[in-house]
């Protein structure tokens, strides 16, 4: 048992595949001598070499086109979109080129690769660099989706992604890369697809993802003490959505909160609340309320920041007031 | 079923007549998929490569079975003269269930990985950084396989292009780019919107590559600088990039008669159809008027037999349609 970082995990979950395995690779921008721009690849340079562990120039479309090609070749590429903002200048080999080929070719082709990026807010860097871009990537056919919420899923959830033979898009919260954690020491692999209940109520059901899984847990804490008993699940993974569990824990309790931090339009959670209605509607007690970003572009101030993106404050006041009306 | 299309080294009389055939399987196959957009059994879009066989023909016959094709949405030829069978090509583009892709696919996204043919890709450029990667693979695995990446002159204007050749040329990758330069950017004359003269070859410098620039309708010229460059590539050389100069006789696609150009350079460009062209050279070499005909007869009763395998083929059922979005074979999404 140690005590690990969330970036720490990054780099632990990658090495520990690395070993493992020849023909994983690992490319993009500063990654290697630099140790990553977030600090989350620190020592695999050292560790596997430069030929494993490639320094890129600053071309998204080269690098993601590059780990495709080597995925339907024999590699297991893992390619690092530094910012995801980044990934509008390289969406085209995501949704038209990796996506698509293994379908399109009647299954001639597999794509066993993953590309990891720093996702989400919370850190002051303004619109360009703090967009969480998660739904971008659930809506397309043909992309798996994991958000990790904590370092232990990190390492876990990317053996997972690195092992699982389809195209893995994989969102680290920047706002996380600092949060701390107890890990167990060894092989960590976990399950794609698989939500985790993190906390068990029996009036509201929480749903979150990411960096909003820690404000969910420390609002169903506060709402506990107004009397709000609150179950928090933890989505983990967009695609495969798990829900088994996601429909078992809000038929528990008969309300439904999403916690999201993307803008409100096409959020996962409008998805989630479209199965919910459909599929558990007499279930249900109350409205389904979603908790987001309003629609607007992230500022960069920390005051206005911290006004856009789902506040403890925010889940609390909405939760409460939406069970007690 | 059909006989394929590949060809021996075009370095002998019997080569060269290989390569002859290997032109014209290209040339009458585009003619019939036209024939058949004209009857409605080919729908969707479709854009063909007559005029500009010699180009496929020519660097598939420097090529090795493992070696790499990455083709573009003008891709019926790269595709056939890899030598993948005319009849599941055909019902491809008839949306058969016996087509190369079960018609999942379609005239724009040929691929058969068994032969090579890594895909064709329809947005502009989006293939030359998977070539690369393709090539990345062969580097690190320590393989002699050469990707060769075929794209248009309209290519050379989006990022893609620049940021595969870069990193080609900094992780010296084994890669050849092949730009097929037919003068026309879809309905826009090249020229008009291109900085340089050679839309590909001048841009080679930034690269630190050589300016190539190679007759694309003389499938001799063609194989042989295919035959340099791939040979570079295997050698641990780098990347090449080479300009083909060529024509297309048609539109840019199917709903393209292509009027935009002066009927005089049209009527140049047909008077260098490298097909005709070719043959006289054979005949020049010593190859007999028998010879050509039995090749010329062969080549068109495959594309009878493509043809007739083709139509036969069934519609494709439900059961593909929701299969292999994953590597499992399924689609499903949630559990």
């Amino acid at each position: 048992m140690a005590q690990l970082t969330f970036r720490e995990a990054i780099a632990r979950g990658i090495a520990q595949e690395m070993r493992r395995d020849e023909s994983i690779v690992f490319l993009g921008e500063d990654i290697g001598a630099a140790g990553g721009v977030f600090k989350g690849t620190v020592g695999l340079l050292e560790e596997f070499g430069g030929v494993r562990v490639r320094d890129t120039p600053i071309s998204e479309q080269a690098i993601l086109g590059a780990a495709m090609g080597a995925a339907m070749t024999g590699l297991k590429p893992i390619a690092e979109i530094m910012f995801a903002d980044f990934f509008a200048v390289c969406w085209d080999i995501v949704v038209n080129e990796i996506a698509k080929s293994r379908y399109m070719t009647n299954g001639q082709m597999t794509f066993p690769l993953v590309i990891r990026s720093g996702n989400g807010g919370g850190l002051r860097f303004g619109a360009q660099h703090s967009q969480s871009v998660e739904n971008w990537a659930m809506m397309v056919p043909g992309l798996k989706v994991v958000v990790p919420s904590n370092a232990l899923d990190v390492i876990g959830l990317m053996a997972a992604a690195i092992r699982d033979p389809d195209p893995v898009i994989f969102l680290e919260a920047k706002v996380l890369y600092s949060s701390k954690m107890d890990v167990p020491d060894g092989e960590i692999v976990d399950t794609l697809g698989s939500a985790k209940v993190l906390r068990q109520g029996s009036d509201a059901t929480l749903v979150a993802l990411g960096a909003m899984v820690p404000k969910a847990i420390a609002a169903a804490d506060e709402l506990a003490e107004m009397g709000i008993d609150c179950t928090v699940v933890d989505v983990r993974s967009l695609v495969p959505l798990d829900t088994t569990t996601l429909l078992r824990e809000i038929s528990a309790t008969g309300r439904l909160f999403t916690v999201e931090e993307n803008p409100r339009l096409c959020g996962w959670g409008g998805e989630l609340a479209s199965i919910v209605s459909e599929e558990i509607f007499y279930d249900l007690d109350g409205p389904i309320v979603r908790i987001t970003t309003p629609h607007i572009p992230l500022p960069a101030a920390d005051a206005l920041e911290d006004m856009a993106i789902p506040s403890i404050e925010r889940i609390v006041t909405t939760v409460s007031k939406s069970m007690n009306s | 079923m059909s006989t394929t299309t590949t060809v021996p080294n075009p370095t002998d009389l019997e080569g060269k007549l290989n390569l002859y055939r290997s032109q014209l399987a290209l040339r009458l196959f585009e003619q019939r998929a036209y024939d058949l957009f004209l009857e409605n059994l080919v729908k969707g879009t479709s854009h063909l490569s007559l005029g500009q066989e010699a180009i496929a023909a020519g660097f598939a016959a420097a090529m090795r079975p493992t070696d790499w094709t990455f083709a573009t949405y003008r891709g019926h030829a790269h595709t056939l003269a890899r030598g993948v069978p005319m009849t599941p090509v055909l019902a491809e583009l008839l949306g058969r269930s016996n087509g190369l892709m079960a018609g999942k696919g379609g005239s724009m996204h040929l691929t058969s990985v068994e032969h090579g043919v890594m895909g064709s890709y329809a947005i502009i450029g989006a293939h030359l950084p998977i070539a690369c990667g393709a090539a990345w693979s062969a580097q690190y695995r320590g393989t002699d396989q050469v990707a060769v990446c075929f794209f248009g002159d309209g290519s050379v204007n989006i990022g893609a292009f620049h940021e595969a050749l870069n990193f080609a040329a900094i992780w010296k990758l084994p890669v050849v780019f092949v730009c097929e330069n037919n003068l026309w950017m879809e309905y826009t004359r090249t020229s008009e919107v291109t900085a340089v003269a050679n839309p590909a070859a001048d841009r080679a410098s930034a690269y630190g590559l050589e300016s190539i620039i190679v007759d694309g309708n003389d499938a001799d010229a063609v194989y042989e600088i295919a035959a340099a460059a791939i040979a570079r590539a295997r050698e641990g050389g780098g990347p090449s990039l080479i300009e083909a100069t060529t024509y297309r006789h048609g539109g840019h696609s199917r709903a393209d008669p292509g009027k935009y150009r002066p009927d005089a350079e049209v009527a140049e460009w047909l008077a260098k159809d490298p097909i005709p062209r070719y043959r006289a050279r054979l005949l020049e070499k010593g190859a007999t008027e028998e010879q050509l005909r039995e090749i010329e007869e062969l080549v068109a009763a495959d594309v009878d037999l493509a043809t007739e395998e083709a139509k036969a083929g069934g519609v494709p059922g439900e059961d593909l349609l929701m299969k292999d979005v994953w590597a499992d074979g399924g689609s499903s999404w949630r559990n």
